[in-house]
């Protein structure tokens, strides 16, 4: 789970360009849209798009989104439970 | 009523150069566009983590009018009414390919969001108004070289019609690492008088 964490930050800063942010930077309970990494609406469609090719997930709710994309720490507890990569 | 026009400041991106009336305001020395673009935003001291979501295109003409506007007097209300009238070559290829990459395999299919929102030029102005409050009438047209008479018809026209009273022209072309920005601020009151001649002579000038 720590190693798919760091690997998230990673991918979060590389793929929406978070020029600012370092993976010290994000806490694993951090909030990811809104008052913490400030992500908008576009890069909730590119974590959509992450997901699928990364882990092989399609996330059709846009409700579910909202919750899967809260926080690291959710993030990542939702990818090994529905991984298929 | 006729109303005589004038360029109140003019701003060149070429070459890891950047000019500000015809006087260099930076010089890099990079070897390739995105860390020029990335060191000017820097050496600019500018603070707003968006730039680095934009594509190529979008930063060079974000760039541009950040030292125009930067450099000039107008308030935020009268910033409202700019209007923005932009011409470019290349439009959008430049993203347009990096989209094309990502669809072009049907067994690899990610088309990117943060890619095809790009896939316009006129996001340019997007950006530029997005990050001034401005609200005014705006124009991207594509055109194979830059064509002085066709902006200074549009300015004229908005400025005529009290569309508008000052208007941000130019030219924003990023291609394959090539990039050239020219932008001059046109008003009824302003430094320099306007003229096409004038515009060819500092559209081409070093």
């Amino acid at each position: 789970m720590e190693a798919l964490k760091q690997e998230l930050k990673e991918n979060i800063i590389e793929q929406l360009n978070l020029e600012d942010f370092n993976v010290e930077d994000i806490a694993d309970g951090d909030t990811l849209f809104g008052d913490g990494l400030g992500l908008d609406s576009i890069d909730a469609l590119e974590l959509i798009v992450m997901l699928d090719k990364d882990y092989g997930i399609k996330l059709t709710d846009p409700k579910e989104g909202k919750t899967v994309f809260s926080s690291i720490e959710v993030l990542a507890t939702y990818i090994t439970e529905h991984r298929k990569k | 009523m006729s109303k005589k026009l004038h360029i109140q400041n003019y701003c060149k991106i070429i070459d890891g150069k950047i000019t500000l009336n015809g006087k260099v305001i930076y010089e890099d020395d990079s070897n390739d566009s995105k860390s020029f673009l990335k060191n000017t935003y820097k050496n600019l001291k500018i603070e707003y983590p968006k730039f680095f979501k934009m594509d190529n295109l979008c930063k060079l003409a974000f760039l541009a009018s950040e030292v125009l506007l930067e450099h000039s007097s107008i308030d935020s209300k009268a910033k409202e009414d700019i209007a923005i009238v932009l011409s470019n070559k290349s439009s959008s290829l430049d993203t347009d390919r990096k989209h094309q990459e990502t669809i072009n395999d049907k067994g690899n299919y990610y088309p990117s969001p943060a890619n095809f929102v790009y896939t316009l030029p006129n996001i340019a102005i997007g950006e530029i108004s997005i990050r001034h409050q401005i609200k005014g009438e705006n124009a991207f047209f594509v055109s194979n070289t830059f064509n002085e008479k066709l902006l200074e018809q549009y300015a004229i026209s908005l400025i005529q019609n009290e569309k508008s009273n000052q208007i941000l022209c130019g030219w924003v072309d990023f291609d394959d690492e090539k990039y050239h920005a020219f932008m001059y601020l046109v008003a009824e009151e302003g430094e320099y008088k306007y003229s096409q001649e004038f515009i060819n002579k500092i559209y081409n000038e070093n």
